[in-house]
């Protein structure tokens, strides 16, 4: 059951033998994938030569990185300073109710949308703020929520 | 009629703000024969009021406008070519009454000079505001008499430390290797600040210009410009920059026909707030783990795969060219005799201004919150400004007479930092915030370290349960004994400036930690475990209005009854007190 992974091709012969560039090729490998599975990265370390070790260390690292499939939208939500003490905890309760979240998911069910923090989105004069995909938000409220996931077809 | 020009303020805030749709409205205006110089610009600073739009072109004088809604755009436009002064909110003007004018009365522009200003995106407009003039004198100049005019400016770095940056930059030119590099630190990993971000994305080829001279000064050929992937408008506007600079000339090899060769890259952060730490970053660069080494060897012995690199912030790069024009005795007429210059600060919470300033060093944190910040934005009162972010400390209201010099605010206990600058007021809680950022310094420790990994979170383990009421009085020893070790224990500065924001709460707040501690009460009504919602008998209408929204049904009470909350239920979570209409929810 050898997946297959030639669509990866293109993006290792463009790094191949090349010195600092594990960072922005597995950005390259997740853009195309929409994460790194294990087996992507075990792909990755035997076509270029480099340890797997290096390459999950490396991916485990950096926050950017997941290893786990994510969902249609991406939603940040900024848990920055100002953004914390203008209730950013409160946008963060809106957005895991409107969308549905138990415990400890960060995606719904449906694969449409994953929840993640950061730690600022430099736009903290409209504190508090939220990006979806590549869009900001600012000065939210809790009630404000649901009017911004129905923009991205949520059925909520 | 005269031509006007149209100024959009289109940086990141702005477009959040919706200044994208006020712009293609002019858009669509102009293309329908609309006679107007429509520019695109970024960040102008104030930051509360975006999206913002400058008119200027006619006797009137130069108006800027502030929360532009689309639909407004055109009517303000036609009154202002009409010589009418448009009905808006008028926030800037030259020759009329402007809210905000005062507000930029006690700043000096030296890094931000441009910055709302210019279209970032041309070189042109660059160049016209002496743009690369500064290049030009200093491929006359020597290298040594470059570095040595940074040094005698008295120039410090920007990135947190304050340390003297010709000094710095004379050991990197002396040290030996045939290939150097120079770095700008753009990883702006504060959370709470955005002086970088703005930088970048409004005048992106001051910090360009300023390193080319660097590189040329040490005598380096290629450089880096570490970037936070957050900033996706700030990657763009450098990658636009050093495109347009490699065209004219300004990059690439036999710069200006000097022989000087210097080329430019751009490295995205991937996320890891310990990857602004230099030797770490320059992990990050090579592509490893950002783990922070042992200095030395410093960056300016080894550095870069091994080279000789001198890393230097964004704001630090952002004052070479002006330094370079104007002369460092110029530059040190502003600030203070050890903190010559300015600082740009990103101010944000409870601030009545939010935005981006830029003061002269020695101006009184008072003037700042008052003056240039226009005061608190909420009839809350002041309680304290976070500075220097999870390295930093809260300095309260009774040392706002200090002023902003990097000794004056080290002596508080808080830093200079970055410039983030956040403000509370008495909504805020010192436990909880010291908690914040102990919550974030223990998840952004590279592990290295056993007391910056452990401690911190023993530390965060201690102020979480002070928040939950099950706090001890020893534990604010166990807290104190805690940061002497994170601070002796640890190998970079995350760790060892890690539990500042404990000492610096601790120090100034102390009675709010006893009050957690002892009675158990939160003051600022912040730690939801210490709450309490009690339903005011006298107020209760018996409107139902609270027991349908509570969660976990513990409100009792028929229709038209008072109604209550049973105690021993109740999660605190706060829906019924925003229910209430009639004031009758009390929290405590
Ligand atoms: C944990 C940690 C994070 C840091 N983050 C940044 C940062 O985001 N930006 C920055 O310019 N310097 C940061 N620094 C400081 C850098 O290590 C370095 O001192 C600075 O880039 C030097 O530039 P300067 O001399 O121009 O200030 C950080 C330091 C530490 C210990
Ligand atoms: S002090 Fe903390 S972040 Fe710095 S090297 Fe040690 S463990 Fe890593
Ligand atoms: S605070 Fe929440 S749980 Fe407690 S009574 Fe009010 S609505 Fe119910
Ligand atoms: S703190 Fe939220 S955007 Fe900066
Ligand atoms: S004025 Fe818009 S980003 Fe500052």
């Amino acid at each position: 059951m050898e997946q297959d992974f030639s669509m990866l091709d293109a993006i290792i012969s463009k790094y191949r033998n090349r010195s600092g560039i594990l960072i922005p090729l597995l950005q390259d490998v997740q853009h195309t994938l929409g994460y790194l599975s294990k087996e992507a990265m075990r792909y990755v370390s035997v076509q270029m030569g480099i340890p797997a070790a290096d390459i999950y260390g490396v991916a485990t690292f950096y926050s950017m990185f997941k290893l786990k499939p994510q969902g249609k939208h991406i939603i940040r939500v900024c848990k920055g300073t100002a953004c914390h003490v203008s209730d950013a905890d409160g946008i963060k309760e809106a957005l895991r109710s409107e969308l549905g979240l138990q415990g400890d998911e960060d995606t719904t069910s449906d694969m449409m949308f994953t929840l993640m923090e950061v730690a600022c989105l430099g736009c903290c004069s409209l504190a508090p703020v939220i990006m979806v995909d590549d869009t900001t938000y600012g000065k939210l409220n809790p009630e404000s929520i649901k009017a911004i996931l129905e923009r991205y077809g949520e059925e909520a | 009629m005269s031509r006007i020009t149209v100024k959009v303020g289109l940086a990141s805030c702005g477009v959040a703000a919706g200044a994208m749709e006020v712009y293609h409205v002019l858009e669509q205006y102009q293309k329908h024969g609309a006679d107007l110089n429509l520019v695109q610009t970024a960040c102008i600073g104030m930051c509360f009021e975006e999206p913002i739009v400058e008119l200027s072109g006619m006797d009137l004088g130069t108006i800027s406008l502030g929360k532009v809604e689309a639909g407004q755009i055109i009517d303000f436009v036609e009154s202002y070519q009409n010589g009418r002064i448009p009905s808006g909110n008028i926030i800037l003007a030259d020759k009329q009454e402007g809210k905000h004018n005062e507000l930029l009365a006690g700043q000096y522009r030296i890094v931000l000079r441009n910055c709302g200003v210019i279209d970032p995106k041309s070189i042109a407009d660059y160049e016209a505001h002496f743009g690369y003039t500064a290049l030009r004198k200093a491929l006359t100049m020597k290298p040594e008499s470059i570095v040595e005019e940074v040094k005698s400016s008295g120039l410090r770095g920007r990135g947190g430390a304050g340390f003297s940056t010709g000094l710095k930059w004379s050991l990197a030119a002396k040290a030996k290797g045939s290939k150097k590099y120079v770095v700008c630190n753009a990883d702006e990993g504060d959370p709470g600040a955005f002086m970088d971000r703005s930088t970048l994305e409004g005048d992106p080829h001051n910090v360009i210009e300023g390193m080319i001279i660097g590189a040329y000064a040490m005598g380096a050929d290629e450089g880096y410009i570490y970037c936070r992937a957050e900033y996706p408008m700030a990657i763009h506007h450098l990658k636009t920059a050093i495109e347009a600079a490699e065209a004219k000339g300004y990059l690439g090899k036999n710069i200006l026909g000097s022989g000087f060769n210097f080329d430019l890259h751009i490295k995205e952060g991937a996320g890891a707030f310990v990857c602004g730490e230099e030797t770490a970053l320059m992990q990050s660069i090579e592509g490893k783990r950002g783990m922070p080494t042992i200095r030395p060897p410093y960056p300016a012995a080894s550095g870069l795969w091994g080279c000789p690199t001198n890393i230097n912030n964004v704001e630090t790069w952002a004052n070479i060219t002006w330094i370079i024009n104007k002369g460092a005795a110029e530059f040190r007429k502003i600030g203070t005799e050890k903190s010559p210059g300015t600082k740009v600060f990103a101010l944000a919470g409870k601030i009545a201004g939010s935005g981006l300033i830029e003061v002269p060093m020695g101006i009184p944190l008072r003037d700042i919150i008052y003056k240039v910040g226009g005061g608190m934005k909420t009839d809350k009162p002041f309680k304290a400004v976070q500075m220097g972010g999870p390295s930093g400390g809260c300095i309260p209201a009774s040392m706002l007479d200090t002023i902003v010099d990097y000794d004056s605010i080290n002596a508080t206990g808080a830093i200079m930092g970055s410039g983030g600058m956040v403000v509370m007021d008495s909504g805020t809680c010192m436990v909880d915030v010291a908690r914040f950022f102990l919550n974030f310094t223990q998840n952004e420790s590279c592990g290295k370290c056993t007391f910056c990994r452990i401690g911190t979170r023993r530390m965060l383990e201690i102020l979480t349960r002070i928040t939950e009421g099950k706090g001890a009085l020893e534990d604010i020893q166990h807290l104190e004994e805690l940061a002497t070790n994170i601070i002796n224990g640890s190998l970079c500065g995350l760790g060892q400036t890690a539990p500042n924001p404990v000492l610096t709460t601790l120090r100034y707040f102390r009675d709010e930690y006893l009050a957690h501690i002892e009675a158990k009460h939160c003051p600022a009504g912040v730690c939801t475990s210490l709450l309490h919602y009690e339903i005011i008998a006298d107020k209760c209408i018996g409107c139902t209005a609270c027991s349908r929204k509570c969660p976990v049904t513990c409100i009792s009470g028929a229709v038209k009854q008072v109604h209550m909350i049973d105690q021993n239920l109740c999660i605190k979570c706060g829906a019924c007190y925003k229910a209430c209409k009639f004031e009758a929810i009390r929290k405590g």
